[in-house]
């Protein structure tokens, strides 16, 4: 006998149903199903993981996903959820697994945040008449540059990318998503004048075209890494953690790895595909020298190389200590980054918020005097073109985004992406789900998404009488914190609203 | 002539243009009504064959020489020489299907008479296109007839 | 209470102008204040002040110190750390007139000294930046002792009221200066501390400004990467930094700082030609954070010359007029009309396109 009980309730309005049998076919977790008459719609609930698909394509909005409602009797500490846990491990015996983010009601500070604007003495800049100047460049950059006597510039920059929105793509490998999700990413880039990012996945030949907008990731694993891998991408990024699952490696189950999982990543068909948690080779500072120097020899100093750290407790003193490896972008990840498979313990209590790691990561890089040398990305749950806005202002270069694209291709935080059976085609690689997705439709949609942010953007800029996003990056003073306490105040280097 | 092309890579098999057919085709023109209340309940002029990995839509390809015309006994089923759409009058046809039997694509259906695709009436986009959540079908100008 | 400048960001808007003879030849102050009187409603009589360059040309290789002293007490320290690192020559009270407006003055000294040989052999920086260190330091560690001016041969002259009043009370109808800046300040909330008025100086480096920044974080936080400290919280304060970063310590032009300042957009930069684009290019990127945005007008006196420069969207008014060898700006052009009635040019400071008026050698 299962002990657990269902978590969600399908409600079918009998007064709509159609018959039409949609939700039959398009349901991989085999949720509903027809009777013997071949007519009425039926449902194994304990199956639904409210992913929403039988709702959103039922063309008479018959069905409704409820939460499956017991009572309890009431315990603040043991909650439903929190038994309903310890049933599943005392069923299984196995570490609990989940896709997606940190799920725990921890503060969010971005909404604790709020932003400047001008009034009277000085204007705002209406958006709609002058130019809002969004670009943003990465890289590593000098602290002076040096003029010849002709006038001709005699620094030589070291290579800087050039972006159109302060928003990339993060990291999300094919295997853990489907090159239609990925595709549709690359194509939204492209047309944004951004970059996304492989994973540590390699680059599938279908994306061949997009090389000028991708991230090559190099991980614990190196899969997929090779000499054409790294001089095709736009910038490289070694991948130290995960904001997710710090500490951890990851592991994609042999049943994933298809012929063209295993052609993309250099591995055998059907074997399981395991990043180590640290990197074999890296088991010091000194060691990640090595590896960002040996990444620019093999590009002959032509890319930037990018290091990824999870944001954990002592984050600043590691950042700066890969600015002084030799790193020209660091990315931070704040633990409600997102991810395709995690354990549940360690998604939902490891690490910190990025708010907090980005404030003190910028100060401290600040108080050493580099901070204008690295470029600073953030990652970790932006959910919308405010939270974007507040880290630029807290003192991030640019932002990396996934799961706010992954729901506008369709994602409804089901939070399932471990068990490759996503019905929206995103999370995995069966052909039948991966077709769902249409790389002409969703990276539209991409687009859209980040074309209105940017736009958002704008009107926050032009309301704060800022022009031009560089003169937002760091400007703390355009920040005011709300209900927030001395200690948080002073980490995130922030006055109290109505000082 | 404008027709609807399948693309089999994007269906997914929901059917969804099938219902909104047979919406379109509908007294009421009401998804619910026309499913759970006409009688006869509309015929939908398009289907899907195959399965959740393979499947495709298949409706009328509106032939430049139609077998089905050639074949009616009643003069019902006709192509117009301005937009190409193959219809038939429902009020001439004597249902003797000899067009169903005629046609290459088993692309018409019975109901009280011969029913098929009539591209909704050339009134834009059809229904079926215009509902389907993947883009697996598509209303494009096409330089040849499908023979 | 109301906190002082440097305890809180005061945001203003103000008066400026300036008048130069590109010949080198000097005169009194008379015009520069009438000139700013004219743009009264522009003040509201919580500062003024003036700059004049080719002042004491007796003492043309010497540090000239202005310093606002709280009380004796601080006097006593500053000179014990002046004596203790400069050699200085002579030192006096900067005569004053009585003015009916102008009070609660602090003591206002001033000094004329050179750095010692044996300090600059000690330290592994010229007497430049020796004598910025001193000032800053005498700024930030003594109470009650505020250096307000500290170039060579230039001076700075400032208190709380208006800004013609502050003319008549230092007397600077009796100076002889061959350029003079001026400015008026409308504060929207000062307790009315004489430091916080302006212009603000360091070494020879003296600025009005006109404007409110927005980006004023991202400037502050960015020079302070570079052992500036903010303390008065100003936007003329971080300008002032800035063009003494780029031009003084990394030795860029005046007017290659002044494009970083008001830099061009990018859709200007695009359309440049090659080489012109990678050097615009290379300027944004590296000093992104150096881009001032938000209205503002600006002039600048240094030793290299005056620059006046508006923000690059022209969200603030400056004028400038010439005539025979003299060139003037003004926030208002009425007010550059009242000393000089029939200019033979005038027009408005494009924005972002600075004006850059080389001194000459200076006419004693």
């Amino acid at each position: 006998m299962r002990y657990t009980v269902p978590e969600f309730e399908v409600e079918r309005n009998l007064q709509r149903c159609i018959s039409c049998g949609a939700c039959v076919r398009q349901c991989s977790y085999g949720v509903h199903y027809f009777d013997d008459d071949g007519k009425t719609v039926l449902a194994d609930e304990s199956k639904c993981v409210a992913c929403h698909r039988c709702a959103t394509i039922c063309p008479t909005h018959a069905i409704k996903i409820k939460a499956f409602e017991m009572a309890y009797k009431t315990h603040f500490n043991w909650t439903p959820q929190a038994q309903q846990e310890i049933l599943k491990q005392a069923e299984t015996g196995g570490v609990l697994l989940s896709g997606m983010s940190n799920n725990k009601p921890y503060p969010i500070y971005w909404d604790k945040i709020l932003l400047n604007a001008s009034q009277v003495t000085n204007p705002s800049i209406d958006p709609l008449r002058e130019p809002m100047e969004i670009r943003t460049f990465l890289g590593r950059k000098p602290k002076k540059l040096t003029f010849s006597a002709d006038g001709s510039l005699a620094t030589r920059l070291e290579p800087q990318v050039q972006l159109e929105t302060p928003i990339m793509f993060s990291a999300m490998s094919f295997g853990s998503i489907s090159i239609n999700a990925q595709k549709s990413l690359a194509m939204a880039a492209k047309e944004l004048g951004t970059l996304f990012n492989t994973g540590e996945g390699g680059l599938h030949p279908a994306l061949r075209d997009f090389r000028d907008y991708a991230v090559v990731q190099v991980a614990s694993g190196r899969f997929g890494v090779h000499k054409a891998y790294l001089e095709g991408s736009r910038f490289i990024e070694i991948k130290i953690g995960q904001g997710a699952k710090p500490g951890i490696g990851g592991h994609l189950p042999g049943e994933k790895v298809t012929v063209e999982v295993s052609n993309a990543r250099m591995i055998p068909e059907g074997s399981d595909a395991i990043s180590p948690a640290p990197h074999h080779d890296i088991y010091s500072i000194e060691d990640l020298r090595q590896l960002i120097w040996s990444l620019k020899e093999a590009t002959q100093y032509k890319k930037p190389v990018a290091v990824k750290i999870a944001a954990v407790h002592n984050c600043s003193a590691i950042v700066s200590g890969v600015a002084r490896a030799g790193a020209d972008i660091i990315v931070m990840d704040g633990f409600r980054g997102g991810t395709g498979a995690a354990p549940t313990r360690i998604r939902d209590n490891v690490g910190i918020p990025i708010e907090l790691a980005l404030a003190a990561v910028d100060q401290r890089l600040r108080d050493e005097s580099i901070r204008n040398t690295v470029s600073l990305v953030a990652a970790g749950s932006f959910r919308n073109s405010a939270d974007v806005v507040k880290a630029i202002a807290l003192g991030a270069d640019a932002v990396y985004v996934a799961s706010a694209p992954l729901i506008a291709m369709g994602c409804h935080m089901c939070q399932q992406c471990h068990t490759g059976k996503c019905n929206w085609g995103i999370a995995t690689q069966r052909p039948e789900l991966v077709k769902r997705l249409n790389p002409e439709i969703m990276s539209q949609r991409v687009v859209n998404l980040i074309g209105a942010w940017n736009h958002e953007i704008k009107e926050m800029l032009g309301g704060m009488g800022l022009n031009s996003l560089d003169s937002l990056r760091g400007n703390r003073l355009m920040l005011r914190g709300i209900g927030l306490n001395d200690r948080e105040l002073e980490i995130l280097g922030i006055a109290h609203a109505g000082q | 002539m404008k027709k609807v092309i399948a693309r089999e890579e994007w269906c997914l098999n929901c059917r969804l243009c099938e219902v909104y057919c047979r919406t379109a085709h509908s007294v009421s023109g009401d998804v619910v009504r026309a499913h759970l209340r006409e009688d006869p309940t509309p015929v939908s002029r398009i289907t899907v064959e195959g399965d959740n990995l393979d499947s495709v839509a298949v409706n009328c390809r509106h032939c430049d020489e139609p077998a089905c015309v050639a074949a009616c006994i009643t003069g019902a089923m006709q192509k117009d020489p301005e937009t190409g759409i193959v219809t038939c009058d429902e009020s001439r046809c004597i249902g003797c299907m000899t067009c169903l039997a005629v046609c290459p694509y088993g692309c018409i259906k019975t109901g009280k008479a011969a029913v098929k695709c009539d591209l909704c009436q050339g009134t834009g986009e059809p229904a079926c296109v215009k509902n389907c959540p993947n883009r697996a079908l598509v209303y494009v100008e096409v330089g040849g007839a499908a023979k | 209470m109301l906190q002082r400048e440097g305890q809180v960001r005061i945001p203003s808007g103000c008066a400026i102008a300036a008048v130069t003879d590109r010949s080198g030849a000097r005169f009194s102050g008379m015009d520069i204040i009438d000139c700013i009187a004219l743009m009264h409603d522009r003040s509201n009589g919580l500062g003024g002040g003036f700059a004049a360059y080719g002042i004491y040309p007796e003492y043309r290789d010497l540090f000239a110190f202005h310093i606002f002293y709280d009380d004796n007490d601080a006097r006593i320290k500053t000179e014990e750390f002046l004596f203790r690192h400069f050699d200085i020559e002579t030192f006096e009270q900067i005569p004053t007139r009585k003015v009916k407006s102008i009070h609660q003055a602090p003591l206002i000294w001033r000094y004329f000294g050179v750095v010692p040989q044996s300090k600059i052999k000690k330290n592994d920086f010229d007497e430049e930046e020796y004598t910025a260190r001193c000032v800053i330091r005498i700024n930030n560690s003594i109470p009650g002792a505020f250096v307000f001016s500290s170039g060579k041969n230039m001076g700075a002259f400032k208190a709380v009221g208006y800004p013609e009043d502050v003319g008549e009370y230092y007397m600077l109808d009796e100076y002889k200066a061959h350029t003079w800046t001026a400015h008026g300040r409308f504060p929207t909330n000062t307790p009315g501390w004489w430091g916080g008025a302006h212009p603000f100086t360091l070494l020879d480096w003296s600025i009005v400004h006109n404007g409110e920044i927005s980006s004023y974080d991202a400037n502050r936080r960015y020079i302070e990467q570079f052992g500036y400290k903010c303390n008065l919280q100003t936007d003329t304060e971080v300008i002032t930094y800035l063009f003494d970063l780029l031009v003084r310590r990394q030795g860029l032009t005046l007017e290659t700082a002044a494009k970083i300042l008001a830099a061009p957009e990018w859709d200007a930069i695009d359309r440049m030609p090659e080489a012109e684009r990678e050097i615009y290019t290379a300027l944004r990127v590296v000093y992104a954070s150096a881009l001032i945005n938000g209205p503002f007008s600006i002039l600048v006196g240094s030793k290299h010359g005056l620059l006046a420069l508006n923000d690059r969207l022209k969200l603030r008014s400056l004028i400038t007029a010439e005539k025979g060898t003299k060139t003037f700006f003004a926030s208002e052009e009425s007010a550059i009309r009242v000393i000089c009635p029939e200019p033979e040019k005038i027009m408005a400071v494009e924005g972002g396109t600075p004006i850059f008026i080389p001194f000459a050698e200076v006419q004693d």
